[in-house]
């Protein structure tokens, strides 16, 4: 099995060292389940002890708070709160930049404490204590790949270096995009926008971004959130290069290259 | 130091002729003009941001200091594009460092003494105020720069709607005021340093100036001692009476950040960029709800609580203040995605309005139309910001980092957002399917499968 949930670990007696916070995305989107398959493989592979909370996980209320509605939000952080206390987690890692915001920096104004990272974060720091090895000569080796800085996890967070790391990690070709880093461009998806119809404009985000990033003109594209992950897709297809180029997220290449 | 004193005993001090007793009598009518206008001003500004509420000041102090001085004092943030920030920066120094020649010019102007300093400071003197003609001719090269840009360049960022109107004509008379401020430098230097050179009395020698020594002769040379010193004296008072009227024009300006950018550096904010402020009344409300906590015995009003901000009344003081120091330089609407691709989101638009509304409610309750604790003009915040620019943001936080003086536009935006689901009970139609979704299914998207079904 990929991944116990904390009851099936606590029925067992075993608690694990970390929990890993799977999201709405990367529970239900198809895409993004992937990279929570991905993601597993490699902690598995590692040998690190996790779990996830299955059907006792709820939306981190992100979205909810994002577009006002604060009370839904409050709702949904108490009652994890509640589980994740219960089962006393300490330390959490998600391959979710907002749940990652939320979990780190909205819930503990609400009681809930814990030692939060992202999965990028992670992954430098099991490619750094030796825990995973990646091959020599990887799928990515010497490969033109461009990085996309998800705001949640760049500007909102200030995590630039662990992502590109990890391409270092790759020997992958870094080539940056003008506006990257502090300056990186959105991918449309936030603030709960990834549920509704664009306002009036000339034009959607994701085709500004992907324009930008084809600029760079990249073999392939590196991201660390599954909303950037559809947005940048989305905008793949619009320029018909989707058969081309493809959108990994990080783990996705580690896992490849292991 | 008794001034009075020291002036009879320098030998430079002239008896106080006629001429000189008309200039003091002038000069003091002005400086008492300038306090009042300048005191009308800033208690207006005053006054207005704290139509806001009330909010502590948290966190680290040296981070506070760290920001004063790094990112209002040092122009950190202007270096994410050297070209206008080195443009910028020569304006900047000109203009701090021309404040220790106003010092003078102030001892001058009340007590018909004329460059007082000179004498006790010799090769000093010399070297301040050439120091100051060299930021001068650096700052104007800035100015017209600016101008051209602005005006003929026509940088995209100026030439948004908000921009339309006053916004733009103050932003020209704010260029134009310090060309003639510089024009008044070196007029007053020019003839100054000819005078010198005729050996006129009253010009005391100050050594050569850096720039005057040869702008003076090469413009002034052919006039007349008398035509001079009335050239000098135009100059001098050219000077003055500029820096009097940025003063008293300043607090109706966007030029007002070049004073509150400190203050508002020292009071950013400190959380990280993606935390929001918590609601401490809904989580009360939610814990109560949920049977975590009992409601107090003595709460019971019938009036319905407001959440969010839909006026200024609602939101914090620091965000008027924020407003108040915002210098429309567009920054950060240069760098909204929403912006980029053609939405109607401005987040200087967003930051201008709350400042405007400030100006309007102020303005009703100093005329004492309105009263500050039962205000109702029927107007509010939504009346200068529609719901389609709020829907558009996608909080990407890219408006509050491109901003130089650390307003966060975004505030307002969530806060607005806020009063339109929570109070209004309106918002995108969009949405609903969210909202019913986290409600019943605690997920973003209404599924029948399990969470974990990824699992198998």
């Amino acid at each position: 099995m990929l991944a116990k949930t904390m009851a099936e670990m606590q029925a067992e007696g075993q608690t694990p060292e970390i929990l890993f916070w799977v999201g709405c995305a990367g529970s239900y989107d198809a895409r993004a389940q992937k990279v929570t398959r991905a993601l597993c493989e490699i902690l598995n592979h590692a040998g690190i002890s996790f779990a996830i909370l299955g059907q006792e996980e709820r939306c981190t209320g992100d979205p909810a708070r994002r577009a006002g509605n604060e009370f839904l939000f409050q709702m949904m952080a108490m009652m994890n709160i509640e589980t994740l206390n219960l089962y006393g987690v300490r330390k959490i890692v998600t391959a979710c930049p907002h749940c990652f915001n939320t979990l780190k920096n909205e819930y503990p104004a609400l009681g809930g404490q814990y030692e939060v990272v992202h999965h990028t974060q992670l992954l430098q720091e099991l490619i750094q204590s030796g825990k995973i090895k990646l091959k020599e000569g990887g799928v990515f080796q010497g490969k033109r790949i461009t990085y996309h800085d998800s705001c949640y996890l760049g500007r909102a967070n200030d995590v630039y270096e662990a992502p590109r790391a990890l391409l270092e990690a790759l020997d992958a070709d870094l080539v940056e995009m003008k506006r990257s880093r502090k300056n990186g461009l959105c991918c449309g998806a936030g603030g709960a926008q990834m549920w509704k119809e664009d306002e009036p404009g000339d034009k959607r985000i994701n085709i500004e971004r992907i324009e930008e990033a084809l600029e760079t003109e990249p073999q392939a594209i590196a991201a660390n959130c599954p909303f950037c992950i559809t947005m940048l897709q989305d905008g793949l297809k619009a320029k018909e290069k989707n058969e081309h180029i493809m959108v990994y997220d990080l783990s996705e290449m580690i896992l490849q290259s292991l | 130091m008794n001034v009075r004193k020291s002036l009879l005993l320098s030998p430079y001090f002239s008896p106080l002729n006629e001429f000189v007793m008309l200039q003091i009598a002038l000069f003091l009518a002005v400086l008492a003009l300038t306090g009042w206008f300048a005191y009308r001003g800033y208690a207006r500004v005053w006054q207005n941001i704290h139509l806001g509420k009330p909010e502590p000041t948290e966190g680290n102090r040296a981070a506070r200091w760290r920001n004063v001085l790094l990112v209002a004092f040092g122009q950190q943030k202007m270096f994410k594009n050297w070209l206008p920030a080195v443009l910028h920066l020569f304006i900047y120094i000109a203009f701090l460092i021309t404040q220790v020649e106003l010092i003078e010019i102030l001892v001058d102007g009340l007590t018909g003494a004329h460059r007082f300093f000179a004498p006790y400071l010799k090769g000093f003197y010399t070297f301040v105020i050439s120091f100051i003609e060299v930021l001068s001719v650096l700052a104007f090269v800035a100015t017209v720069a600016f101008l051209a840009r602005r005006n003929l360049l026509k940088v995209p960022r100026f030439w948004k709607p908000e921009m339309k109107g006053w916004p733009f004509r103050d932003a020209n008379y704010i260029l134009i005021g310090e060309i003639i401020l510089i024009v008044g430098i070196f007029t007053m230097n020019g003839a100054d340093t000819v005078l010198q050179s005729r050996g006129v009395e009253h010009y005391v020698k100050t050594g050569s100036f850096a720039v005057s020594q040869w702008l003076g002769p090469a413009l002034f040379d052919s006039l007349s001692t008398p035509v001079l010193i009335v050239v000098e004296r135009f100059g001098w008072w050219l000077h003055i009476l500029t820096v009097f009227g940025f003063l008293c024009y300043l607090p109706y300006s966007k030029h007002l950040h070049i004073l509150l950018a400190f203050p508002n550096t020292w009071y950013a904010r400190q959380t990280p960029r993606g935390e929001m402020s918590n609601m401490p009344e809904v989580q009360k409300e939610v814990r109560i709800l949920m049977g975590l906590e009992q409601p107090d015995a003595n709460a019971a009003t019938n009036e319905l609580p407001v959440f969010g901000a839909n006026d200024v009344f609602s939101l914090s003081w620091k965000n008027i203040l924020q407003a108040y120091s915002c210098t429309e330089c567009g920054r950060c609407t240069a760098a909204c995605p929403a912006n980029i691709t053609g939405k109607k989101l401005s987040p200087r638009k967003i930051v201008m309005a709350v400042r405007d509304r400030a100006e309007e409610v102020g303005a009703a309750i100093a005329a004492g139309r309105q009263s500050r604790d039962a205000y109702d003009d029927g107007k509010s915040l939504f009346d200068y910001i529609s719901p389609e620019e709020l829907h558009a943001c996608t909080t990407c936080n890219a408006c509050v980092e491109a901003c130089p003086v650390l307003i966060n536009p975004l505030e307002v935006i969530l806060q607005m957002r806020r009063y339109e689901i929570l109070t209004q009970g309106a918002g995108p139609s969009d949405w609903l399917p969210l909202f019913n979704a986290i409600e019943n299914n605690g997920a973003a998207w209404a599924m029948n499968e399990p969470r974990d079904a990824w699992r198998n």
